[in-house]
């Protein structure tokens, strides 16, 4: 069975669901596109359906799979607005050849701060999102985080110690190291 | 003596967050605690609250002493523990009903609710809370909020709910914040005015589990399930 991703090289969302292809070992083509549907519905459907392949990426067990949502609810609702502003401001638009609006940056910048607050205490008590194992809760991050991290706001995440430990963790994996790989050779 | 339920709510019904949880629980029979914050007096921000709701906010939500927040999050998990009562497709029994449920559950979380939520604050909130409402965020946000039930008109006339034929959490999850809107406000005609919508909104809203909610909102005291 033929697995097709459509989307833009540079957009999160597509990059979100190679990771997760990756992380199962799933063959698939991609075909350029602009894509428009959820990318996170998508990651949770491969997560589902291939669940004894490659990486487990979810938990059967509803006890553990309930922090999984939480933090794949507080990765959507909290982290990604002011990710993904700032993933624009300073990762995006410079490839696009535009110029960084610096008042957006200034506003956004304490936002994830004081939401990274609350990923220090929780990665304090467990080495993923999650609990103790990798999950969709970790995976989701990886788009914005990649570009983040190469950008002046990587002090926000360094300066808190397990936020940090948790960074070089997840942005090591080689399922996602491919998929930066991909997008760098387009 | 019956023991008393292991699942406690915190935060007050009115709360969209926190009605999103009880119509879960209704929904899938699950006896429950309500249990008040007093958030006039800044219960919500003190740190015993912060160790089980780190955001501030309402609902928290306890079960068999796993402490959960995010009324979305908190949703899912009461259907797939409870997975054998009450509305058993609720969130769906295979990947592709699953992933056609958490479909329509994205839109919600990041299409309907921004707007929607902006628009019960502005409309419904702001007055009793005696806050100056903003004309131009309820412009905005009204003019968000078309494009948006646009999408769902034409969803709406290929099914008879969102990710199908039966009634899942992605309709319920729409039910917070539209009660607000369809009464009560001139936004009602957003969704009066799509007959699709409109068909659908009347159907979700008279589920015996929605009119307990609305109930308890109106209702000044908390009550035990």
């Amino acid at each position: 069975m033929a697995i097709k991703v459509h989307g833009n090289w540079f957009a999160i969302a597509p990059m979100r669901v190679f990771s997760c292809l990756n992380e199962k070992g799933l063959d698939y083509e991609f075909v350029p596109l602009d894509l428009r549907a959820e990318s996170r519905a998508i990651t949770r459907y491969i997560a589902q359906a291939y669940s004894d392949k490659g990486t487990p990426l979810i938990s059967k067990d509803p006890k553990e799979m309930a922090f999984v949502f939480v933090w794949m609810e507080v990765e959507t609702q909290r982290y990604d607005p002011p990710a993904s502003k700032l993933t624009w401001e300073l990762g995006i638009k410079s490839i696009l050849g535009r110029s960084t609006d610096d008042a957006v940056v200034e506003e956004q910048e304490p936002e994830l701060a004081k939401v990274l607050d609350v990923y220090e205490v929780r990665l304090a008590q467990s080495k993923y999102l999650g609990g103790d194992s990798i999950s969709l809760a970790d995976l989701h991050h990886l788009p914005t985080l990649c570009y983040l991290m190469g950008s002046r706001v990587k002090t926000v995440f360094n300066s808190r110690p397990h936020v940090s430990a948790w960074c070089a963790y997840i942005l090591a994996r080689p399922a996602f190291k491919k998929v930066v790989a991909m997008r760098n050779n387009q | 003596m019956a023991a008393p339920a292991p699942v406690k709510v915190y935060g007050p019904p009115l709360s969209t967050a926190v009605a999103r949880v009880l119509a879960t629980l209704l929904e899938k029979n699950v006896q429950f605690q309500l249990l008040p914050v007093n958030m006039a007096k800044g219960e919500h921000k003190k740190p015993e609250y912060l160790k089980i709701q780190p955001f501030g906010q309402v609902p928290a939500f306890e079960d068999e002493s796993i402490n959960l927040f995010e009324s979305r999050a908190i949703s899912k998990y009461v259907c797939d523990k409870y997975a054998n009562q009450g509305n058993k497709g609720l969130f769906g029994t295979n990947p592709l009903e699953k992933a056609s449920i958490d479909q329509w559950l994205e839109a919600e979380g990041q299409n309907f609710n921004p707007p929607s939520s902006v628009l019960v604050f502005q409309l419904a909130f702001a007055p009793r809370m005696k806050i100056k409402q903003d004309e131009n965020m309820i412009k905005l946000n009204e003019a968000k909020l078309a494009k948006v039930l646009d999408v769902y008109e034409r969803r709406l006339g290929e099914s008879r709910y969102l990710a199908g034929d039966e009634f899942t959490l992605a309709d319920l999850s729409h039910l917070p914040n539209s009660q607000y809107l369809v009464n009560g406000t001139n936004v009602a005609e957003l969704f009066t005015s799509r007959k699709n919508v409109e068909r659908w909104w009347d159907e979700i809203s008279s589920r015996e589990s929605w009119k307990e909610v609305v109930e308890m909102q109106r209702s000044p005291s908390p009550r035990n399930a």
